[in-house]
């Protein structure tokens, strides 16, 4: 009786730990979600969006890099979204059984979680050292590299799960594989995709290790690729820490806005993909 | 890779292998040594792996055996968005709230308990700061924990229901199935999972750089401000002024880059293996 009473208070005792650590996991996030309302609400106001980034002690908005961070990852986007969808599909279609297609996505891997940071001091030594100046260009190259792992792996998991059948059915019927591809396969998967690329511009969105290197900042309204841009994470991250109260309210403000912006991409992207008929 | 190595080769050329273990880090005098960041890197990463594996592997427990089936998969989405939320909003959480709290609240008291006790009272001692590397420990370990809860989550879900059945069936509590049948089985998937984290701890960077304190000396107190090697390169790369001082930089960037892809690369290979004997 006695062991069989131990036994329940070590099992009872675990499961309450299990419990507290699920609890304590769900409390961080509520508190940071509450303090950034706390603090980021005060500073949502009409300004925030259509004034630039005021010299401090004076009242300003985030209007340019607001602009800069839209732009970036716009562009970003549009540049790595193909080459990993491409990717994607090799490793899909084309790979299975070659001895390429493992080392491909063993290197993905690793660059799916290598450190933001090392990515912006590559970029920073091909691009910014030989340009000779920091550019927005750079910036976009560097999140283009973090969007493109991103999207290989959604894309290639969405279509190893379309059913062989539907495949097979569009070639009984004569087409060549590009067809078969392009027309059958994408158009199954195609919500899995858009999953894999909303997941990747929320991870661009708030990333900002690669563009202290790469695209800077910049205090006024900049449309020049071609040189430094504003964007919110560098911009959060300079006024957070400077010791001006006007500016550490912006950064919450700016923080408030990147993170509702990337859960609710977050949320909407997994409800697309609840949707999506091959999904697991 | 192959540009982080040519930047970083007049550093090499100046200081040899010395510069891995050198504690020096005088840009006036253009002396750099990689000790502190290396050190700050692992300390905290190891604060964090010590905090988030129980906190991860109890959160995978209560999702897999506790939970009603209805709330598993909200609980679960929920645990995710913490890996969605941006690096810098950890930063700028920590440095306004979590700092001042710890500061105030749990730090007098570790000093005052812990510090007197010979030995580990090494670790507690000094003045409560707030920042510091217990600090950035603290924010790295809520930033794994999504990945270790959810990986682990996953790889528990594959245990053959007959396992567990019989092990319930001979009369075991929910724990000691956990702890005697499914664990051992998924062992590999968990280290891989909990690797994968590691990954990520080591090359976090703003987060970490609001919160360490910046200072390149390597104190005994976990208490005492610190630096990673990510935050040094995060604040002091567009401030590097002579060629020397930017190519320790960038050799500093090197060996994270090394760190942290042997760690993804041992945990990706034990993922894998994992894959293989599941399809078996």
């Amino acid at each position: 009786m006695n062991l069989y009473t131990r036994r329940r208070a070590s099992n009872a005792l675990i499961l309450a730990l299990s419990f507290a650590a699920t609890a304590g996991g769900l409390i961080v996030l509520f508190l940071i979600l509450g303090s950034l309302l706390w603090n980021g609400i005060p500073a949502l106001k009409g300004t925030l969006f259509t004034k630039m980034t005021p010299p401090p002690g004076s009242q300003g908005g985030l209007l340019n890099p607001i602009f800069g961070s839209i732009v970036m990852t716009t562009v970003a986007t549009l540049l790595g979204t193909p080459i990993g969808i491409l990717t994607g599909t090799f490793l899909a279609e084309f790979g299975r059984g070659s001895r390429i297609a493992p080392a491909v996505r063993f290197v993905n891997d690793i660059l799916l979680s290598a450190p933001s940071i090392v990515i912006g001091l590559f970029v920073y030594e091909v691009m910014v050292v030989p340009m000779g100046h920091f550019s927005a260009w750079a910036g976009v190259v560097a999140l283009a590299i973090i969007v493109i792992p991103v999207v290989v792996r959604t894309t290639e998991n969405v279509l190893v799960l379309v059913p062989a059948s539907l495949r097979e059915a569009a070639s009984a019927l004569g087409a060549p594989q590009w067809k078969v591809i392009v027309v059958v396969t994408y158009r199954a998967a195609i919500q899995g995709i858009l999953t894999g690329v909303m997941l990747a511009i929320a991870r661009i969105a708030g990333e900002t290790a690669p563009l202290l290197f790469t695209a800077l900042n910049n205090q006024f309204w900049s449309a020049n690729m071609n040189g430094p841009m504003a964007n919110l994470p560098v911009v959060i991250f300079q006024f957070a820490l400077s010791p001006y109260a006007d500016w550490q309210v912006l950064a919450w403000g700016g923080a408030a806005l990147i993170t509702f912006t990337i859960l609710i991409l977050n949320i909407v992207a997994r409800w697309v993909a609840s949707r999506s008929s091959f999904s697991q | 890779m192959i540009a982080l190595l040519i930047g970083s080769l007049p550093a090499m050329r100046a200081f040899g292998i010395a510069f891995l273990w050198s504690e020096q880090w005088n840009p006036v005098k253009d002396i750099y040594g990689a000790l502190p960041a290396v050190y700050g890197t692992l300390v905290t990463s190891l604060i964090a792996m010590i905090i988030a594996i129980p906190v991860g592997l109890g959160i995978a427990l209560f999702l897999t055996e506790l939970c009603p089936k209805w709330l598993r998969r909200p609980i679960g989405v929920l645990i995710e968005l913490l890996a969605a939320i941006p690096s810098i909003i950890y930063g700028i959480w920590g440095l306004f709230v979590l700092a001042p709290v710890l500061q105030t609240t749990v730090q007098p008291v570790l000093v005052d308990s812990l510090g007197n006790i010979p030995g580990i009272g090494a670790l507690f001692a000094g003045p409560p700061l707030g920042l510091g590397v217990l600090t950035a420990g603290f924010i790295l370990a809520v930033m794994v924990l999504p990945f270790i809860a959810a990986v682990s989550r996953d790889v528990f879900l594959t245990v053959p229901a007959v396992l567990r059945e019989s092990a319930y069936g001979i009369g075991a509590t929910t724990s000691e199935v956990v702890g005697k049948i499914v664990l051992p089985f998924t062992r590999v998937g968990v280290v891989g999972g909990v690797m994968l984290g590691l990954g990520r701890a080591l090359g976090e960077t703003m987060a970490v750089t609001f919160v360490i304190g910046n200072s390149h000396h390597i104190a005994a107190s976990l208490l005492a401000p610190g630096t990673t090697i990510s935050a040094t390169l995060a604040n002091e790369f567009t401030e590097a002024v002579s060629d020397l001082y930017t190519s320790s930089l960038i050799e500093l960037g090197l060996i994270l880059f090394v760190i942290t892809f042997i760690v993804l690369a041992i945990a990706r290979l034990m993922l894998m293996r994992l894959e293989e004997r599941a399809a078996k």
